[in-house]
């Protein structure tokens, strides 16, 4: 009993010193640049071209365009991860049965440290009509077929950039779990499918969760791809912003969409950890 | 991994295709004498040479590496203390707010961040070059580790450090040897991570930089209006060979003696 | 925990011997010291021998850096806490960086080769007595398309890119003023319509192209039409000209509607540190011989008249490089139709955008 009791205190006392330590340059961070940058644009909006205060670019969000223009974002956000997620999952899973697998983790993102500009006009080469994604096709007997300028290729090339991002965290999670859990769970009878669903899966959720969570976010606000992969033919919260900030110079607008796209991800965050703690509970219920 | 048969393979070797297909499409072209990236003509290593010759590009690759570098390096240091801060909170709504905070960056678009950075360094006085461009790609890399690491610090149990502590670790002792090796994989993934971000940062730094200092990235975009020129595909090939050999490298020469016995085990 | 400082320290140590290696071969490019002008121009926007030329005859050392749009660059001097001696921005930029105070009068007694430029291109509505800026390069936007994909089709009017037969042929630039100000002159309305029911209308218009747009992309369309990737686009003439040196079969027109005149500029801006070499550059420029070669490596129309003659002759009497004094009958320069005006028009571009599918 007065083990615990010391214990206890002592761990109150390492928790609340580690605390101020690790604190102070990661709350300068927070100051200096989250919370500095957000007072800018927060009041950004509230300004309109000549300077006057306003609430008119609140107004103008609500109106149809940049309304159909939240719900595509989503949208394609949403494919984006999810594809992105079916992918990388069974990836991260068979590279942790690998003999090097770090080395094979560190294959997968050496690509994403080439040029992403570069990395996009090899891709408009690749699919175009006359790429060798289309020379396949032709000899496969589909025969050509515009690939270039579609959400096929939008969500492709978006889901090839955020791979790596999603790998990580899957992979990390998954390479911690203990194997005995899975022949465990074999032992008892369970099938491949069972031993995953209730062994594998719940015990990796935190790592898919960050996975989404750095795929889903910068998702909405892609800018460079929708112009040069889509076409413009998908145009997402990111691309209206850029438009604002740069061509329009309406730094209030541009400010007021970046404003709403930073409540978007507040809610997403939040349901994340609210989700977060209900899987812990069902988990010691198992 | 027998019980799976060939499957696993037949899917990674597609997922590796795909994912070095546009390098190897770059490189390949690097070697065309026509001049662009389509109907090869013929073999040559003159844009190789042009690499060399041009030592304002030679330049602009080693800031765009010494910054990477730094930011990353810095970035984890100060993600890893955010994130054992945030896991370490007692009060939830704080906490909530903390991890809120700390992924907007992640979501602003890269023009209201430079925006924004600029107005501040120059508010404060931060010269603009090297120094605010390092400050703003540390800014922007803290999130994605935090996000990394805090994971591995949600699976570490409770009773890990009880029993250090019952041992009669002191503070410094859990730090160095039970939680950091325990996040370890966490660390590098944000450290990778961190380097991805900034190396592909073009907005940002265009916006923070003053003159006599750029990066390839702000250097490759503006090329974009008359065209990019091979010379960038043969860089980037050169940048892809070393980096990949220097890691190919590392990874042998630190696990060459290990490796057998790894390999025993399973 | 070892392994980590281990891992700390030698990337530290990386970064330090990069930085010295950087500084070192930084310090052996600049030895003639203090002297030295900033110049801020588009990327591959200058003949690099140019500058070496410059180097050698002045003493000066200079900077070349690169900007990738107009907007980020005015941001950039506007923000200060920069030095750059001379930039290049578009006649709409030259307009709103004057209004802005961004720009320093030129004094004329410091660059006698001005009497070079072909008086057609001075005294311009945007900067009334080149009171602050010179012509650099000039063009015109029009329609390049690729007979060989389109069964020979012609296009003579803006119209014909509305023909049934283009379904899924036609590139735009993604550029506001560009897409609306086509479907405004294919009215018969000037491009500078300030007129909410012109625009309207313009608009309307617009939307019943869609069936026919590829893709709406920036800079891209160069590689793309040299390809035979795309077969019919919107572009500006500094562009064709690039696809027309890669692909003999595309040609370029101007539609006889009329169409938009551009041009970039030299000029001063009020960052300048080194105004005396600012001045020597420009005058540099103008000089017959450095704007002609300049001309053949970036492949834009010079409006220096004396570099003509210096030039290959059938690229000057290439009516699509260099529309004779009737052609340009047609032609309107761009107004700064103010910023209320301009987010106008990308809110209608970009409603145009989204109704695309």
């Amino acid at each position: 009993m007065m083990r615990d009791l010391k214990r206890m205190v002592r761990r109150m006392k390492t928790n609340r010193a580690s605390l101020r330590l690790s604190m102070v340059p990661y709350s300068l961070w927070i100051i200096l640049f989250v919370i500095a940058p957000i007072g800018l644009i927060v009041y950004y909006s509230f300004f309109d071209l000549s300077g006057n205060f306003t609430f008119d670019n609140y107004k103008n969000f609500f109106t149809s365009v940049y309304l159909k223009l939240t719900v595509s974002s989503f949208w394609y956000a949403f494919l984006i991860t999810f594809f992105s997620l079916l992918i990388s999952y069974p990836t991260a899973y068979f590279l942790t049965k690998l003999k090097h697998k770090q080395l094979w983790l560190l294959l997968i993102i050496i690509p994403s440290w080439i040029n992403l500009l570069l990395k996009t006009y090899a891709f408009i080469g690749l699919m175009g009509l006359y790429g060798p994604v289309n020379a396949l096709l032709e000899t496969v007997g589909i025969g050509k077929q515009q690939i270039l300028f579609t959400d096929f290729s939008f969500v492709f090339v978006s889901v090839y950039i955020f791979i790596p991002f999603m790998i990580l965290p899957i992979f990390n999670a998954l390479d911690k779990l203990n194997p005995a859990l899975i022949d465990a769970s074999r032992d008892l009878g369970a099938n491949a499918w069972t031993t995953f669903r209730r062994v594998i899966w719940p015990l990796t959720l935190n790592g898919v969760k960050s996975g989404i969570q750095v795929v889903f976010i910068p998702a909405l606000s892609l800018f460079m791809i929708t112009r040069l992969i889509a076409g413009n033919k998908v145009i997402t919260l990111g691309t209206a912003i850029e438009q604002q900030f740069l061509v329009t110079q309406n730094w209030g607008m541009g400010s007021t969409i970046a404003v709403f796209l930073i409540l978007f991800m507040v809610v997403i965050l939040l349901l994340t950890t609210a989700n977060e703690r209900g899987m812990a509970g069902s988990g010691k219920k198992r | 991994m027998e019980r799976n048969g060939k499957l696993p393979k037949i899917y990674l070797t597609a997922v590796f295709l795909v994912l070095y297909a546009p390098i190897f499409y770059l490189i390949f072209y690097s070697f065309n004498s026509g001049g662009t990236m389509s109907h090869f003509e013929s073999f040559t290593w003159e844009h190789y040479a042009a690499v060399f010759e041009d030592k304002r590009l030679i330049i602009i690759v080693l800031n765009t590496v010494v910054v990477a570098l730094l930011s990353a390096l810095i970035s984890t240091a100060i993600g890893v203390m955010g994130a054992i801060t945030i896991h370490y909170m007692k009060n939830k709504a704080m906490r909530n707010a903390m991890l809120s905070m700390n992924s907007i960056l992640m979501v602003s678009p890269d023009v209201i961040i430079g925006a924004s950075f600029l107005i501040l360094f120059t508010l404060v006085g931060i010269k603009l070059g090297f120094a605010s461009v390092l400050l703003s790609h540390i800014a922007f890399s803290i999130p994605i580790v935090v996000i990394m690491v805090l994971p591995k610090l949600q699976e570490m149990s409770p009773t890990l450090i009880d029993a250090a502590l019952d041992l009669g670790a002191t503070r410094k002792e859990i730090m160095s040897r039970v939680i950091l090796p325990f996040i370890k994989p966490g660390i590098f993934a944000g450290f990778f991570l961190a380097l991805t971000y900034s190396l592909d940062d073009f907005a940002v730094t265009f916006f923070v930089t003053g003159n006599g200092f750029s990066t390839l990235s702000v250097e490759i975009y503006s090329m974009a209006r008359t065209g990019v020129t091979l010379t960038i595909n043969a860089l980037s090939g050169l940048i892809f060979v070393i980096t990949a050999g220097l890691i190919l490298g590392y990874y042998f020469l630190t696990n060459r003696p290990k490796t057998p016995a790894r390999g025993l085990k399973r | 925990m070892k392994a980590l400082v281990r891992g700390a320290i030698l990337i530290a140590a990386t970064a330090a011997i990069l930085m010295i290696i950087n500084a070192q071969l930084a310090k052996s490019g600049a030895q003639s010291g203090g002297n030295t002008l900033t110049v801020y121009n588009w990327g591959e926007y200058i003949d690099p021998d140019l500058i070496k030329q410059f180097e050698k005859e002045t003493g000066i050392n200079v900077i070349y850096e690169t900007f990738d749009s107009n907007e980020g660059m005015m941001g950039k001097i506007e923000q200060g806490g920069t030095s750059y001696d001379i930039t290049v921005p578009s006649e709409y930029m030259v307009e709103m960086m004057r209004e802005k105070d961004l720009l320093i009068p030129l004094d004329y007694d410091k660059i006698p080769n001005i009497k070079n430029i072909d008086p057609y291109f001075m005294d311009l509505p945007f900067d009334p007595d080149n009171t602050y800026s010179i012509p650099y390069f000039w063009g015109t936007l029009g329609i390049a398309y690729n007979p060989t994909l389109l069964d020979g089709q012609t296009f003579e009017s803006w119209d014909n890119l509305w023909d049934p037969s283009l379904k899924q042929e036609a590139v735009l630039v993604d550029s506001a003023r560009e897409v609306i100000g086509m479907s405004l002159n294919s009215l018969g309305y000037s491009l500078n319509s300030t007129n909410i029911d012109e625009l309207r209308e313009a608009t309307d218009k617009l939307k019943t192209l869609s069936p026919n747009i590829k893709a709406v992309i920036g800079d891209e369309v160069t590689q793309m039409m040299m390809n035979n990737e795309a077969a019919v686009s919107l572009i500006w003439s500094g562009q064709a000209a690039d696809m027309m040196s890669e692909n003999e079969d595309i040609t370029y027109v101007v539609p006889e509607e009329g169409s938009n005149l551009w041009f970039d500029n030299i000029v001063i801006p009020k960052t300048v540190k080194n105004i005396d070499g600012a001045y020597e550059f420009i005058n540099f420029m103008l000089r017959p011989e450095v704007a002609a070669q300049n001309a053949d490596y970036v492949g834009y129309s010079t409006p220096n008249k004396e570099a003509l003659s210096l030039l290959d002759p059938e690229v000057v009497s290439d009516e699509r490089y260099y529309p004779d004094e009737k052609a340009r009958e047609h032609l309107e320069v761009y107004k700064d139709l103010g910023l209320e005006m301009l987010g106008t028009y990308n809110e209608l571009f970009l409603e145009f955008k989204m109704n695309m599918k």
